[in-house]
């Protein structure tokens, strides 16, 4: 655990890429097996136990601190985690600090009720970087900032290049913890493991951002396009040895849909969008936020917010690989399996016809149903890459939309923000004067800004409720945002896709803010 | 045996707008402002402040405050005073302790009609190859600082810190580690433990860390090859220790190094969003200040029934003593950890 800690205490400080994966690789490289490759688990959450839930630490706490001295530290920490880690009042110990293979076996095979003495044991045998570890990993609550991609560039590093990330990929979700294979084949003793029939992930093929100067030169003929939907790219696996949901960051998010592996009763892996659909009309994206992160998802849920799939693209058909095929092709090839198969929740993209780059752009100005993004301009004779392939696949979204808002809560932030008031709820007037909020943003400022809006929010305070503040009105904020949409769920009755703070206006009063009906009219606008 | 009429401190210690007072010696202990008699226990700018008429401190805490404010400023009359020696000022016996926290820091004890003050000043009690380790005195009334009286303020061995730090420079041999230390005493102490650790290639200076490093040196500590760190040599900064001023490390002359890893040396960093909202890659608890620890195993050794808090979270020290029957009482001292470490990151929720 020892060495596991020290890694931990760096990655959640390093913010270079380089760094991060110099650090991962230096740890595989030196610790044993199976050690790493349940850290491996660990920093890729692909564990198999069930999260203690934080009681369990506040419950170690109580036991053993000063209930004062307590709430003064957390309160100046402002992480559980962190708190006890730091301030835990240690008894004596012959024990060695716990190793990470001991821990994690032991989270798996132990009924809850027994943990707490266990774990009690362990953190008097380890120092405060050991014990923060612990805690974050038996609350499954290791975010370090290392994704789960990072670990797999710093893996295939340790094969001296002989091994690209993405073919760690491809065979990543046929494999358990602790990797055993995976570290033989890494390091040159064994064959590469064969994931055979599993449902695996292969890295998809990504876009670039369209600007200005690239679509001038864009060759229409050679392009075709498609809509851009406002939803969760995903990747539908449906091998003989099982079926799978997957986010674009190789995630697997098949207990979140399970109408969807339902769906997939074919052999084939397809790349698409998941969407809230009602009557064939795509609900807004807050809609398909209901349904994520779910480990279980319940009969209401099920009805109330029915998923789609719209497909874009298709990477298998039965064990064939259709990657090394042009895009007209792969589309020809899945034009006819969805004759053939007809599955059900899903239809296929829309091809938009158009024979001019300025009609496109017409055509996508001319669009402004909140849950189209923009458009997709894909080369018709690409092949499936994964990554963002130069000049390949080009995303052209719309320009963004602002209003001036005023703040009206302030929220203590999470990580490194914990310290600041930066997550802002704002607000639009309406016609009777009163202030309506209409979304929240947390991003968008400079870290300039945050200590300003920081310190604005403890000098106007008007009212505290737990963790949030009540501000006076008098801080007016422009927001971007990526669409806007009715939605009966907010009290303003619209829903804002992607508020964020595009300017501090320190210099309009509150009063000349936006009204709501300015807002309500551009929706109108828009859906026409 | 004590006579039945032994003043309690607070009849002749007094807390004034400049300071702490002794009434019959007539000085002050670290004022905040120029006075005719201060009596200093080190050279931190917030405890020595320039302008006093005539100024009692430790030979190495006059010499610093000669190089930080010039010769003229650090006292029209500059009475040296070694460790130990008892000197008489009015009707009070005052003599200087070490208290480990910076080269010539002093613990200020006073004696008055059988009654015993001691004014630690800033102190630590984890040994430093830069200074005289502190020295407990038992005392009626124990004057302590609080900077980080929190039991989540424990800091560990420097020796391991140090090793982290190298362990990191054999990772990233290509890169700059700057490395952020408070320009008296922490710096050299860095540099001290670093050439313990074995590390005897040439250390790189921010010019603001010169004139003190050069003075540690003439006052007999030495701290090896030291250079001065410039844009010119950027080339043999690449894997090289630079010691920069805490407020240096992460602005543009930092960046101007090879991929520079901002590193700290500090007592906060031991809390990690602390050294996240400064953007430090690496934090390094090394701190010039008791922890809580430390703290609480001064107050039972100098086995004073009393303490007066000058600074940091006096709160929590105070109930902490108050379960083994100790007084406390929080002073309130203001201008008093406005330099090093007593102040928290930037940003910080008040
Ligand atoms: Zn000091
Ligand atoms: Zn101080």
């Amino acid at each position: 655990m020892i060495a596991f800690a020290e890694l931990l205490e760096r990655l959640v400080l390093t913010p270079g890429r380089l760094a991060k994966i110099a650090l991962l690789r230096r740890y595989f490289a030196t610790e044993p097996d199976p050690d790493r490759g349940f850290a491996l688990a660990a920093l890729t959450g692909e564990l198999a136990f069930q999260a203690a839930k934080p009681m369990l630490i506040r419950g170690l706490a109580e036991a053993r601190t000063d209930p004062t001295l307590f709430a003064w530290s957390y309160d100046y920490v402002g992480d559980l985690a962190d708190t006890v880690a730091l301030m835990w009042p240690a008894k004596p110990t012959n024990q060695p600090a716990p190793g990470m293979t001991e821990v994690i076996q032991t989270l798996i095979a132990t009924p809850k009720t027994d943990l707490p003495d266990i774990v009690a044991g362990w953190l008097d045998a380890s120092d405060a970087s050991g014990r923060y570890a612990l805690l974050k990993l038996i609350t499954g609550s290791l975010r370090v900032g290392a994704s789960a991609r990072l670990a797999k560039v710093a893996l295939a590093e340790l094969a001296g290049g002989r091994i690209a990330p993405d073919e760690i990929e491809e065979i990543w979700h046929g494999l358990t913890p602790p990797y055993l294979p995976l570290f033989e084949w890494l390091e040159g003793t064994a064959e590469r493991p064969d994931p055979a029939g599993a449902p695996v992930f292969r890295p998809l093929m990504l876009a670039q951002p369209l600007e200005p100067p690239d679509f001038a030169a864009l060759d229409p003929a050679a392009f075709r396009a498609e809509w851009k939907w406002d939803g969760i790219r995903a990747q539908l696996v449906a091998m003989p040895g099982g079926r799978r949901v997957y986010s674009r960051g190789a995630e697997d998010i098949s207990n979140s849909f399970p109408e969807l592996i339902e769906a997939m009763d074919f052999h084939a892996v397809l790349d698409g969008e998941i969407l809230v659909l009602r009557d064939g009309v795509v609900a807004p994206f807050a809609d398909l936020q209901q349904r994520l992160g779910r480990k279980v998802v319940g009969g209401k849920m099920l009805r109330d917010y029915p998923v789609h799939v719209r497909l874009y693209d298709m990477l298998f058909d039965g064990a064939e690989d259709l990657r090394a095929l042009t895009f007209d092709e792969r589309r020809v090839r899945l034009e006819a399996w969805f004759a053939r198969t007809q599955p059900a929740r899903m239809d296929l993209s829309a091809m938009i016809p158009f024979q001019t780059i300025a009609e496109l752009s017409e055509i996508r100005d001319g669009t402004r149903a909140a849950s189209i993004e923009g458009l997709m301009l894909k080369r018709a004779n690409s092949p499936y890459v994964p990554g963002r392939p130069k000049g390949q696949w080009w995303k052209w979204k719309r320009d963004p939309l602002s209003i001036d808002a005023v703040m009206m809560y302030a929220q203590r932030g999470h990580g490194k923000r914990s310290s600041f008031y930066s997550d802002y709820t704002f607000g639009l007037w309406r016609e009777d004067g009163e202030l309506v909020p209409v979304g929240k943003a947390y991003s968008g400022f400079t870290d300039a800004e945050l200590v300003q809006l920081d310190r604005w929010v403890r000098n106007h305070t008007t009212n505290r409720y737990g963790p949030v503040r009540e501000v006076e009105r008098g801080m007016v904020m422009e927001i971007a945002f990526d669409a806007a949409q009715r939605s009966n769920r907010h009290k303003s009755g619209v829903a804002l896709r992607f508020p964020r703070v595009a300017r501090l206006r320190w210099d309009k009063p509150a009063a000349e803010a936006d009204k709501l009906e300015t807002l309500m009219n551009t929706i109108e606008n828009l859906s026409h | 045996m004590k006579h039945f009429d032994t003043p309690h401190p607070e009849a002749w210690l007094r807390v004034l707008p400049d300071g702490l007072f002794c009434e019959p010696g007539g000085f002050y202990v670290d004022p905040v402002r120029p006075v005719d008699r201060a009596v200093i226990t080190h050279a931190h700018a917030d405890h020595a402040r320039p302008g006093h008429a005539h100024v009692l401190a430790s030979a190495e805490t006059l010499a610093i405050m000669r190089v930080r404010m010039g010769v003229d400023r650090a006292g029209t009359v500059q009475q040296e005073q070694p460790y130990g020696q008892v000197l008489t000022i009015g009707e009070v016996r005052v003599w200087l302790q070490p208290a480990g926290h910076v080269l010539g820091a002093a613990q200020v004890a006073m004696e008055w009609r059988g009654s015993r003050a001691v004014v630690s000043g800033d102190y630590k009690r984890a040994p430093d190859p830069t200074c005289a380790p502190f020295e407990p005195i038992p005392c009626d009334v124990f004057v302590t600082e609080a900077t980080f009286a929190l039991p989540v303020f424990r800091h560990p061995p420097p020796e391991a810190e140090i090793a982290k730090l190298l362990a990191s420079v054999a990772l990233f041999p290509e890169r700059t580690h700057v490395v952020g230390a408070y320009a008296l005493g922490k710096c050299q102490r860095v540099i001290a433990l670093l050439r313990r650790a074995g590390w005897d290639r040439p250390i790189y200076l921010h010019g603001a860390q010169m004139p003190l490093c050069a003075e540690y040196e003439r006052l007999g500590v030495p701290l090896g090859d030291l250079r001065p760190a410039t844009v010119a040599n950027k080339a043999d900064l690449a894997g090289a220790i630079v010691i920069a001023p805490p407020g240096a490390i992460a602005d543009r002359w930092a960046r101007r190094l090879a991929e520079p890893v901002v590193c700290l040396a500090s007592g906060w960093m031991r809390v990690r969003q602390r050294a996240r909202s400064r953007g430090v890659e690496l934090p390094l608890v090394i701190s010039d200040h008791a922890d809580w620890d430390e703290l609480n195993a001064t107050v039972d050794e100098v086995g004073a029934p009393e303490i007066w808090v000058t600074h940091g979270r006096e709160e929590a020290l105070i109930h902490e003593v108050a379960k083994r029957g100790v007084r406390g009482r929080a002073l309130r001292l203001l201008g008093y950890g406005d330099e090093e470490e007593d102040l928290p990151a930037q940003g910080e929720a008040a």
